[in-house]
């Protein structure tokens, strides 16, 4: 049965720049259930990794939420009895306890760009032993090993931290772990890097990875293990995956369920096997055209989408894909706004085509 | 430094001989060298004059460091590198230069010739230069930077990469993933150098725009006879960008050849390996990957013979006690493994 552990309600971020007003999420909505994946797809720039730092309570300055609600279920892992609370993590404070709780911990997130979160004077080790330290209990037990209960938990000690430091980069395929656990960021490849940042936000367990890009820095063979392991805790930990990327091969074999962005808004939403093999708005079908397929080089160009990214200070009317869309209807799509609408069922799209207009 | 200039096939741009690049390790109270990274352990490649050679391979094989060693980013422990240029000769008749003889003044003529555009976009640009300084910057450097027209040329690079103009004024920060690696991009077409060391060019980038990208270097390659060196981890670009492809394992190339006979005939097991972890998109296909055994190659600390045996599935005696050569075995089709003309291995 599928349990909701994250829903987004009508999610906007904006940007206040010298040129005015970025919409950089512009009223966003889905569910993350527990222990499942969603898809995030979309053209760069489109909002995937501001509504993924919008969950964290980590949009960058300037950004703000002027609406929208993101709604957690959570379940105390500690405390698996407990009931059910529902926490507006809108209404948080970003720099409050409560968030700081949640994130590295009970939310984890691994980000786009390795960089922005390692820093460069500790080492692999250090950054995951924090993480440990801050998010992650060992269970504290009683009586002799025929009957062993626990008893309640406790922190990691300094020892635990690194075996467990160790143990993790082991996983994700870093050579000789126990060395590399001294390693500064500099002295690291750029998928050495990444994997360390996998490293600390699978250490702690948590109940919704955010992974953006987590895998665009690995070669084929490191990328499959790494899906392993998130697949691994996925079914021991029942953990939710929200996995934005713009490889669409990992996508298919991850996603039960895939959100296609355009411009900040969702464009489609569907099964991953509907948005590939019956998708409907004509951003997704141009955006499947454009893989170069493996096997046969062909001299031929790449399909791409025409025209350019619109202006966001002045954006076109109507649909905002009608100026570079192969399905425009003139007098239709540049003057209506298209409606987000299940036209099938759990198939959703925002275009007109699918509209009696 | 000309007798040690060897004659290079006239069509071949660079040439790069027994490169090695180790990075020492310290360790106990004094800080003392306890051993190295071998991160580039001996390569030998060529780029022709036009081509793009793709170089793949395992995360943290040398990648990055052999391209960074090509301009002398880093200075390479051992080997050769010849580049053929027309900037050093009084009367501009291309010559062959050694690029680890070059001094401090020559290698920044040189880097008008050869640009790198880097992996980490966060880390390559600086946070508190505008769009435009960043892009102009080379030119400024090069004393090319001049007025108006600096404008029109940051203006046309951003055009070009799918950018907008106003973007110029903006910071690194106030951009997405894909957008920042596209200004990478724009910097280094902006010195029109003949050759690009391209590390991850695309990878931020979605099909889309990646599409773009890859259609604006081919036609850039086709006006001004650019040559790459194009790195990345997605084998389906790889495929179609590049003439030849070079593929490294632990800090040596394993195998080398033109782009189909690579993903449809493969000679080593280890690109075997690679081509049968591609990705598919297509939800109802079933994936056939061959899982490697043993754990990854430590560059510090090798395994003996051939680096690959301990995870090979292939692996005999020899592959243990041996060094493979780098050899060609076919016309163009270079390989280092043992067992390279018998197997029969399977491409995409
Ligand atoms: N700090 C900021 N100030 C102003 N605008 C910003 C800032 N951060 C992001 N933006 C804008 O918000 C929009 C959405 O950015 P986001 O990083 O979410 O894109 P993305 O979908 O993750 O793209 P990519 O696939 O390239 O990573 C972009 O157009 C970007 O220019
Ligand atoms: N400054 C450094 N000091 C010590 N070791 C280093 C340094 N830079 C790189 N290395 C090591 O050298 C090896 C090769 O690194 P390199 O960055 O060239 O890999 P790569 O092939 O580009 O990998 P990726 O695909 O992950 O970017 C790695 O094992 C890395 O840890
Ligand atoms: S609404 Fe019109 S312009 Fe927009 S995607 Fe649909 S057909 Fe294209
Ligand atoms: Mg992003
Ligand atoms: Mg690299």
């Amino acid at each position: 049965m599928s349990e909701p552990l994250l829903e987004i309600k009508n999610l906007k971020v904006e940007f206040d720049v010298r040129d005015g007003i970025v919409h950089a999420v512009d009223g966003v909505t889905f569910t993350i259930n527990r222990g499942e994946t969603l898809g995030v797809i979309g053209e760069s720039g489109c909002g995937k990794s501001i509504t993924a730092k919008a969950v964290m309570r980590m949009v960058p300055k300037p950004g703000k939420i002027p609406e929208g609600e993101i709604v957690y279920h959570r379940r105390d892992k500690y405390n698996p009895d407990k009931d059910v609370e529902l926490l507006n993590l809108t209404n948080m404070d970003p720099h409050g306890e409560e968030i700081r709780h949640i994130r590295g911990g009970e939310f984890a997130m691994i980000f786009q760009e390795p960089m922005s979160c390692l820093t460069p004077v500790y080492t692999a080790g250090v950054h995951i032993g924090e993480a440990l330290d801050l998010h992650r209990l060992l269970p504290r037990k009683v009586g002799d090993r025929m009957a062993e209960v626990i008893s309640g938990y406790r922190h990691v000690t300094k020892e635990e931290a690194r075996e467990i430091s160790i143990e993790m980069l082991h996983r994700v395929g870093l050579p000789k772990p126990e060395q590399r656990v001294d390693s500064y960021p500099h002295q690291l490849s750029g998928g050495q890097r990444q994997r360390v940042m996998i490293a600390i936000a699978l250490s702690c367990h948590p109940a919704m990875l955010i992974a953006d890009e987590p895998t665009t820095a690995l070669d084929v063979s490191i990328e499959a293990q790494i899906l392993d392991i998130m697949r691994d805790l996925q079914d021991t930990a029942d953990m939710a995956i929200m996995f934005i990327t713009h490889n669409l091969g990992v996508v298919a074999e991850m996603a039960k369920e895939i959100v296609v962005m355009y411009m900040g808004k969702q464009v489609e939403k569907a099964s991953t096997v509907n948005i590939f093999y019956e998708s409907k708005h004509p951003y997704t079908r141009a955006l499947l055209e454009s893989i170069p397929k493996v096997g046969k080089r062909s001299t031929e160009r790449l399909a791409s989408i025409e025209g350019m990214v619109p202006d966001p200070f002045n954006l076109p009317t109507g649909c905002v894909f009608h100026p570079r869309c192969p399905s425009y209807m003139a007098g239709k799509c540049d003057k209506i706004t298209p409606k987000w609408q299940e036209v099938e069922k759990d198939h959703w799209v925002r275009c007109l085509l699918y509209e009696d207009v | 430094m000309a007798e040690r200039i060897p004659t290079i096939a006239d069509d071949i741009l660079l040439d790069v001989r027994g490169l090695k690049k180790y990075f020492p390790i310290h360790g106990g109270l004094l800080r003392k060298v306890i051993g190295n990274v071998k991160a580039v352990d001996d390569i030998t490649l060529f780029v022709r004059e036009g081509e793009t050679l793709g170089l793949v391979g395992e995360s943290g094989c040398g990648k990055t460091t052999a391209s960074r060693a090509i301009i002398r980013l880093y200075d390479p422990t051992a080997g050769e590198i010849y580049f053929k240029t027309a900037k050093f000769s009084a009367d501009g008749k291309p010559e062959v230069v050694n690029v680890l003889d070059l001094d401090k003044a020559q290698l920044k003529i040189l880097r008008q010739e050869i640009a790198m555009i880097f992996q980490d976009p966060v880390n390559s640009l600086n946070p508190r230069m505008t769009v435009f300084d960043i892009i102009s910057e080379p030119m400024v450097i090069h004393g090319k930077g001049k007025g108006a027209e600096t404008e029109d040329v940051v203006v046309n690079l951003l055009e070009r990469v799918g950018l907008r103009p106003e973007h110029m004024r903006r910071y690194p920060h106030e951009f997405s993933g894909g957008q920042r690696q596209r200004i990478g991009i724009a910097r280094a077409l902006s010195m029109n150098p003949r050759l690009i060391l391209c590390d991850e060019p695309v990878s931020a980038l979605d099909v889309s725009i990646q599409a773009q990208t890859l259609n604006l270097l081919q036609d850039l390659q086709k006006d001004f006879d650019l040559s790459y060196v194009f790195v990345a981890h997605d084998l389906s670009v790889v495929q179609h960008i590049s003439d030849r492809v070079a593929v490294m394992y632990v800090g040596k190339i394993a195998e080398m050849v033109d782009s189909d006979t690579l993903y449809n005939n493969p000679l080593h097991p280890y690109t075997e390996a690679l081509m049968s972890a591609i990705p598919k998109p297509d939800p109802l296909y079933k994936s056939e990957r061959i899982v490697m055994q043993g754990d990854v190659a430590d560059p510090s600390n090798p395994p003996s013979g051939c680096y690959f045996h301990p995870r090979c599935n292939y692996a005999k005696d020899i592959c243990k006690e041996k060094e493979p050569e780098f050899r060609e075995l076919k016309p163009g089709h270079f390989v280092s493994c043992h067992l390279a003309e018998e197997l029969q291995l399977q491409g995409v």
